[in-house]
């Protein structure tokens, strides 16, 4: 009896599904979205902006379905452009690759049966697998604090700065740190330690540059979860030598904190925001729909935040 | 906390006794070349405010691992604790924000968020022991289950961001991290309690002497009347309120939780059980060598961050190299 009826509800599901789709096939773009689960702030945001996206896309063009999809692995991801490709059936996809190097192929796979690709953020090894490719701009984002500090700062002082994980996105950054401070030789950088953008790990590798340097100017944290860490460490070892905090990204709570001036460390970050993901497959949903393509490479440009123009990169509702 | 009753009786007999004894100070004898070669490498590092904040920091994984030192020497092993603590700091946030405009009291609010702590975690180490005594599934898997299960929660609650506490409730909380008594902080107060009472529990009770039995040989312990059902959920209980303790304490140090949280925990816990001289099979177990070893991994990244003289690439492998070093000192004693 009960197999029956599952059967039966299994025929229906399938009738249904056989009878709708063909019948506005013709003109839709099906886009995939694939990118990381949600395992820490940053791509916390990046699941939200995602979500956000197709929920205002479908909404304004009924011939467009939006797809999302989160890995918590590179081999994950590959599995799923499979499934995208042959069970859903894009046309359209957008992908943040877990990896660079090993979704090369997948990718590639994908397009190479007609389906439009935009790369977000991480490049792939073979840009012959993409057709557009949106990124942040990593080196402004190594470059326009060391800018700001250099400037607040007269050119001189004694600087400590944390970095992420390991990664050619972190070496970008900390490269294009450094390359602007060698002009200024009175900049002194104490020590660059990894904290993993991570609040914990920062607070201790900031613990032990308290008791190491017994003067510091200001510190780049490269990031707004490490700049929580590292002022609470500050906080904790009472020291008032240090005048500038820097983080980076523009997660809402330190943006906030801009806003209400609580923090008189905190007066600038720079904009990395997952807001990228958004544009993307806004951008790649109204190209398509329109039959057009977009520009080969696309930097979202990361600007300098502060206190006059906080409020347009202050998005309360996003988890990040 | 005396080691010796249980040592000596553990200890192979034909084994000459200072051979043995000097094996156990394996972990001791590591800690204090680290220490010289700390502060021969940054003077800042023999003085009493990075001692502070160096014990501070362990009291998160001391406390677990004492609580784990009880699990891998019944026989067991428990790789959730550090989504465990991750989970226990976010629900206890959210409960203490849901809490503030019910209660009038933020030191109400604060003491009920930290019994939350506790009972959070004797639940999940109950929920384990359970799984593993009554359900029959090896504790390597029932923990690597739940350390998915408990981090992905957290994840779930947290939408992939942070969990914040109210600014005003973390204001008075945060003493129980940041505050002191007689200059030495409060984690640094709790790490020693719970350590010597862990020590009495482990040497010096019935419930000690049959969690070594258990891990020694379960079949006799068994057919010698030891109820080995209760004494190892009572195991899991007793590391879930370690989880417990070590989160209340990591709480107001941030006053958020992320999916970042406790992440590792689980290994530097075990690695600080093992490196302190408790045999991984289970049998033999040494609170003091647990704490040592504890102290022991912290030291080693304090003294990388006070020093640059080797690549930030190769911190990793410079615990790597102290940890399998510290064990090659204490072989042979399993």
């Amino acid at each position: 009896m009960k197999t029956i009826t599952r059967r039966f509800a299994l025929t229906a599901v399938a009738l249904a599904a056989l009878v709708s789709v063909p019948s506005f096939a013709a003109e839709k773009v099906v886009l995939g979205v694939a990118i990381p689960a949600a395992t820490h702030g940053f791509t916390g945001g990046i699941v939200f902006w995602a979500n956000q996206a197709k929920k205002e896309l479908e909404k304004a063009h009924p011939d467009l379905q939006v797809i999302v999809k989160t890995a918590s692995g590179a081999p994950e991801q590959a599995n799923q452009l499979q499934d995208l490709q042959t069970v859903n059936k894009i046309n359209a996809l957008v992908i943040f690759p877990f990896e660079s190097a090993s979704l090369t192929k997948p990718v590639a796979q994908v397009k190479s049966k007609g389906v439009y690709v935009t790369v977000v953020d991480r490049g792939l090894t073979d840009t012959s697998a993409q057709d557009a490719y949106i990124s942040g701009d990593n080196t402004a984002f190594g470059k326009i604090p060391a800018e700001y500090l250099a400037k607040t700062m007269g050119g001189k002082g004694n600087l400590v700065a944390l970095r992420g994980i390991a990664t050619t996105l972190d070496n970008e950054r900390m490269d294009a740190f450094n390359s602007v401070l060698k002009g200024y030789p009175n900049m002194k950088l104490l020590d660059a330690k990894y904290a993993n953008w991570n609040r914990d790990d920062a607070f201790k590798v900031m613990q032990d540059y308290l008791t190491r340097f017994k003067q510091i100017d200001a510190v780049w944290a490269a990031d707004d979860d490490m700049a929580v860490g590292v002022l609470k460490a500050i906080d904790q070892a009472k020291r008032n030598d240090i005048k500038i905090v820097f983080g980076g990204a523009g997660a809402k709570g330190m943006i906030k904190t801009l806003i209400d001036g609580k923090d008189p460390r905190i007066q600038a970050n720079v904009s990395y925001s997952p807001k990228f993901i958004y544009d993307a497959i806004k951008l790649t949903a109204e190209a398509r729909l329109k039959g057009e393509k977009l520009p080969a490479t696309y930097i979202i440009p990361s600007v300098l935040i502060t206190k006059a123009n906080a409020a347009q990169f202050y998005f309360p509702d996003s988890p990040f | 906390m005396q080691q010796e009753p249980t040592k000596s009786a553990l200890a192979p007999r034909a084994t000459a006794h200072w051979l043995s004894r000097l094996q156990g100070l394996g972990p001791v004898i590591g800690l204090v070349m680290l220490c010289i070669a700390g502060t021969w490498l940054n003077s800042n590092f023999a003085t009493p405010d990075n001692a502070m904040n160096v014990l501070t920091r362990t009291a998160f994984i001391g406390i677990i691992a004492v609580g784990m030192c009880f699990v891998i020497v019944s026989g067991g092993i428990d790789l959730s604790v550090g989504s465990m603590a991750a989970l226990i700091a976010g629900s206890v946030i959210m409960a203490m924000n849901a809490l503030a405009p019910m209660v009038s009291s933020p030191v109400m609010i604060v003491v009920l968020g930290m019994g939350l702590a506790l009972v959070l975690g004797a639940t999940f180490g109950m929920a384990h022991g359970l799984l593993i005594t009554k359900g029959h599934i090896e504790p390597f898997i029932v923990t690597l289950g739940t350390l998915g299960i408990f981090r992905a929660y957290l994840t779930y609650f947290s939408n992939g961001g942070a969990i914040t506490l109210d600014n005003d409730l973390n204001d008075i909380y945060s003493p129980v991290y940041y505050g002191s008594l007689m200059g030495i902080p409060i984690p640094v107060w709790v790490f020693l309690v719970v350590a010597l009472v862990g020590g009495v529990i482990l040497n010096r009770t019935a419930f000690g002497r049959y969690v070594q039995a258990i891990g020694s040989n379960e079949q006799v312990a068994r057919y010698a009347a030891v109820d080995v059902d209760r004494v190892k959920i009572l195991t899991y209980v007793l590391l879930g309120v370690c989880v417990g303790i070590a989160t209340l304490l990591y709480v107001p140090r941030l006053g958020s939780a992320t999916p970042t949280t406790g992440l590792l925990w689980e290994l530097e816990a075990i690695a600080a059980v093992i490196v302190g001289g408790t045999s991984f099979k289970g049998g033999a177990g040494s609170i003091t060598g647990t704490v040592v070893g504890a102290i022991l991994l912290s030291v080693i990244s304090n003294i990388l961050n006070l020093t640059s003289i080797i690549s930030v690439y190769l911190n990793a492998a410079v615990q790597g190299f102290v940890i399998v070093g510290v064990a090659f000192m204490q072989r042979g004693r399993r």
